[in-house]
């Protein structure tokens, strides 16, 4: 059984129809009670970083996951629940997050490094680095095009956890993991095959679904 | 690297593709969920639906249509047509879209673009703006209404403004050019290009694959949107892919 982690800020239909069309059983919970002993979580969120921290504890939710990813249950973060899974961001002023990834959270400068303006945000399908093929989230994940569509993004200097990146002006952590914890900028559910694919080895290689 | 993105539109009304593809085998010809899974298997990057539902019931069923394609398809795709409040914003959103494009509601009251930045973010708010060459100012202006009434805006002084009030993407379509298949409004597509700094979506006189390749070359715009090219079968998404692949730009 999965946990899809309710605190209004996500595209939660998309998610659950995606784990309906691999058979995966999920419930979705708007308080840590509503979501005890499942064998996995996702954290999704669209919306703004300090808003969703905010809606995370009024919800509750800020200790729950932490408890779960200290107990080694595997957690998936989705576009902004990846972001929150960080130590800070910057986006609506100096934000905290929940600080279980290294690194921090900014606005894509819409300059490179020559001071030529390049778009923001950085939106379509772009191509998968992968720099570690070897973990679990990982399997059969190929070099794919995957769905982007964000103006914050990651800045960490923990290489580590960089399982893939894309390039966008600059390396564009794409996905990252340590331990039982993962994460996609990319909603995996709007990435087509590739996307499909990451869901299911989060569901079934890493939760045993 | 980033990939130029085809987008086939549909247009739907109370519930049912209108104008839907003519060419391919399948159950329903006026089903947006067969249809977008047709259009999704030839590799469209993403989808636009336009509800051009006129009744408040076929406002109602557009809803169930997001859901619908939500549920079955792994790619993005934005809903626009009638979306006039927040509260119009966050169902479309909460159902399954992954943007909302607004049009009128836009220009009528520009805040609206605020409240849905503010609220889900910039990357899910897309402004279309229809533009119509006018000779006497020798520039572009602003209609609304499915292009029926023209507005007081020069087309780049609303694409800049509405990107100042937290638009992620334009969708600018050349009402000079729809329907005539001689090719996209170069003039006009870099004339908005050169003023914002968000993608811009071409719309309006796709006939042919060096179209595609010429808004991307020429003007480098980030998507290319089309509508009969692709339902009538004058050309397919995948002769398209090819033919840009061959070129060098970079599609998926």
């Amino acid at each position: 059984m999965i946990g899809i982690i309710d605190y209004g800020m996500g595209n939660l239909f998309s998610v659950s129809k995606a784990l309906e069309r691999i058979n995966v059983d999920y419930k979705l919970g708007d308080r840590p009670e509503k979501l005890e002993n499942c064998d996995g979580y996702i954290l999704p969120g669209v919306g703004a970083f300090p808003d969703a921290m905010k809606a995370l504890e009024e919800h509750n939710f800020i200790h729950f996951i932490k408890e779960k990813v200290e107990a080694g249950i595997p957690v998936y973060g989705i576009c902004l629940g990846m972001q929150l899974l960080f130590e800070r961001s910057e986006e609506g002023g100096e934000t905290e997050g929940l600080g279980l990834f290294p690194g921090s959270i900014t606005r894509f400068s819409g300059r490179n490094e020559k001071g030529e303006a390049y778009k923001v945000p950085h939106m379509g399908w772009n191509e998968l680095n992968i720099h570690q093929p070897e973990q679990a989230i990982m399997t059969d994940v190929k070099e794919d095009h995957v769905y982007f569509v964000h103006s914050y993004v990651v800045q960490t200097e923990q290489p580590s956890i960089l399982y893939a990146t894309a390039d966008y002006h600059g390396e564009v952590p794409a996905i990252i993991g340590r331990d039982h914890l993962v994460a996609s900028q990319f909603h995996p559910e709007k990435s087509g095959q590739a996307g499909m694919q990451l869901l299911e080895n989060f569901c079934k290689v890493m939760c045993r679904q | 690297m980033l990939s130029k993105r085809i987008i086939p539109c549909l247009d739907v009304k109370e519930g049912r593709v209108v104008k839907g593809i003519q060419f391919v085998d399948i159950r329903d010809a006026g089903d947006p969920v067969e249809l977008a899974k047709v259009y999704d298997e030839q590799g469209a990057d993403e989808l636009v639906f336009l509800d051009i539902s006129a009744s408040h019931e076929g406002k109602k069923t557009m809803i169930d249509v997001v859901r619908a394609v939500a549920s079955e398809l792994a790619i993005p795709f934005t809903v626009g047509g009638g979306i006039r409040s927040l509260e119009d914003i966050k169902e479309t959103l909460r159902n399954g879209a992954d943007k909302v494009s607004l049009n009128s509601s836009a220009v009528q009251r520009p805040e609206l673009i605020a409240e849905g930045a503010d609220y889900f973010g910039s990357q899910c708010i897309v402004v279309a703006v229809d533009a119509r060459f006018d000779e006497k100012e020798g520039g572009w202006r602003v209609y609304t209404h499915g292009g029926r009434t023209p507005t007081e805006w020069k087309v780049t002084d609303w694409a800049k403004e509405a990107v100042k009030l937290g638009a992620g993407e334009i969708l600018l379509t050349s009402m000079n050019k729809d329907g005539e298949k001689t090719g996209f409004d170069l003039p006009l597509l870099q004339a908005v290009q050169n003023v914002v700094n968000v993608p811009v979506i071409a719309s309006g006189g796709a006939g042919s694959s060096e179209h595609f390749y010429d808004v991307f070359s020429k003007v480098d715009a980030d998507a290319a949107l089309a509508a009969s090219i692709f339902h009538y079968k004058e050309t397919s998404i995948e002769n398209v892919k090819a033919y840009l692949k061959e070129k060098g730009v970079p599609v998926r």
